[in-house]
């Protein structure tokens, strides 16, 4: 049960690209296609749930006044790690990412998340925690990459949707398509929770 | 010739924004005023071109003793202290640019650009003078795109826009158009 409340709360409550503004760059960066998306993602998942549940362990071993630059080398230390491992293992994803693999260190959403929630709870709840923020974060990415990669490019996934000679809108694989997209996403996400709310509240006052 | 290029190419052609989307987080949260983004985007040039400097010379002790490996974590380690230092010596030097600075060293730590030019500098293979180059030219694009999306802000305040798109996401097509304009300069 609590496993999908925190489930519910990552992706959908407190997802960090819609609901936060959190990990911009990445975000707009790498999501020309839908599978650099979902790589990028899991990738961060992975960092996210290893310096969480490393820095729920020590805790209180870990001084407060030290406790940033204690973060940033646990993090660090992760992203290292990730990125020897998709050099060694999934080499084209790897030079997709290029520079933005190493720059995990500095998204906001794990600095955040280490500061916000692992520093006060238990390791198992630190780790649910990163998955959940983690995978909301995967999933936005993965709606972002495959909208552009559709428009763009006539393809998903790498399938390709249309015939050979259609003309597509090359701009949503270029840098402005990225600031367009998710400049929509977002207003369509608020235009929904706004009409959403009023109703309940609405609701909440009658049963009041 | 190099040197132009390559300072012209970084304001411009490889806009930090616009192309290579760093430094998005500091450009949609300080870009609500003019004055607070002209402060932000000297204390990133200041900023940018003395880390990247300072990660250009520790790489070459890196490939000395060999853990090339070690490279993100001396990179961030080593900007955080200097973020650390110049707030210390600009609070005891020069107590007037700390409190037109100051706000903005804290938020620069994490700030994507410095990081990332650190290690674009080091996968481009720049020697020293061009490190210092491109640095100078990242940070004065940055902002450029900074001050220009702060103008187009302080007016979008004034005008009557749908209510799901206050804010950011409006922001963010602000900065899809202004991207089209630089995607125009192509050499």
């Amino acid at each position: 049960m609590t496993i999908l409340k925190e489930l519910k709360r990552g992706v959908l409550l407190e997802n960090p690209t819609f609901r936060l503004v959190l990990g911009m760059c990445p975000t707009l960066a790498v999501t020309t296609l839908a599978i650099n998306g979902i790589g990028m993602g899991l990738a961060t998942t992975a960092v996210l749930i290893g310096s969480n549940v490393v820095i729920a362990a020590l805790k209180n071993i870990i001084p407060s006044q030290v406790r940033i630059p204690c973060y940033i080398v646990v993090i660090s230390t992760f992203v290292t790690i990730i990125s020897m491992l998709m050099e060694a293992y999934v080499y084209p994803l790897y030079e997709a990412l290029g520079i933005f693999l190493p720059l995990i260190v500095v998204n906001c959403i794990i600095l955040g998340r280490a500061e916000a929630y692992a520093s006060k709870h238990s390791v198992g709840m630190s780790a649910l925690d990163g998955l959940a923020i983690g995978l909301g974060f995967t999933l936005s990415l993965t709606v972002i990459g495959s909208i552009r990669e559709i428009l763009g490019a006539g393809s998903i996934f790498g399938y390709s949707l249309v015939g050979e000679n259609v003309p597509m809108a090359t701009i949503f694989s270029l840098p402005p398509g990225a600031f367009f997209t998710l400049g929509i996403l977002m207003a369509v996400i608020n235009a929904v929770t706004n009409k959403k709310n009023p109703r309940k509240k609405a609701a909440a006052k009658r049963e009041a | 010739m190099g040197l132009v290029m390559i300072f012209f190419g970084a304001v411009f052609f490889n806009n930090f924004v616009f192309n290579r989307f760093l430094g998005i987080c500091p450009f949609l949260g300080v870009s609500k005023r003019l004055d607070t983004s002209v402060g932000m985007g000297l204390a990133v040039a200041f900023v940018m071109t003395l880390a990247s400097t300072l990660t250009w010379l520790l790489q070459k002790l890196l490939d000395l003793w060999h853990i090339g490996y070690m490279q993100t974590i001396v990179f961030i380690l080593v900007i955080a202290a200097l973020v650390q230092f110049v707030e210390l010596f600009l609070q005891n030097v020069s107590p007037t640019l700390h409190k037109a600075l100051g706000v903005y060293l804290p938020l620069i730590t994490t700030n994507c650009a410095i990081l990332g030019i650190a290690i674009l500098n080091i996968n481009l293979g720049y020697n020293l003078l061009e490190v210092v180059i491109h640095s100078l030219g990242a940070s004065l694009g940055f902002t450029l795109a900074l001050v220009m999306l702060a103008g187009i802000r302080e007016k979008l305040e004034l005008s009557d826009v749908p209510k799901a798109f206050a804010g950011v996401p409006l922001a963010l097509i602000t900065a899809g158009i202004l991207a089209m304009a630089f995607s125009g300069f192509v050499l």
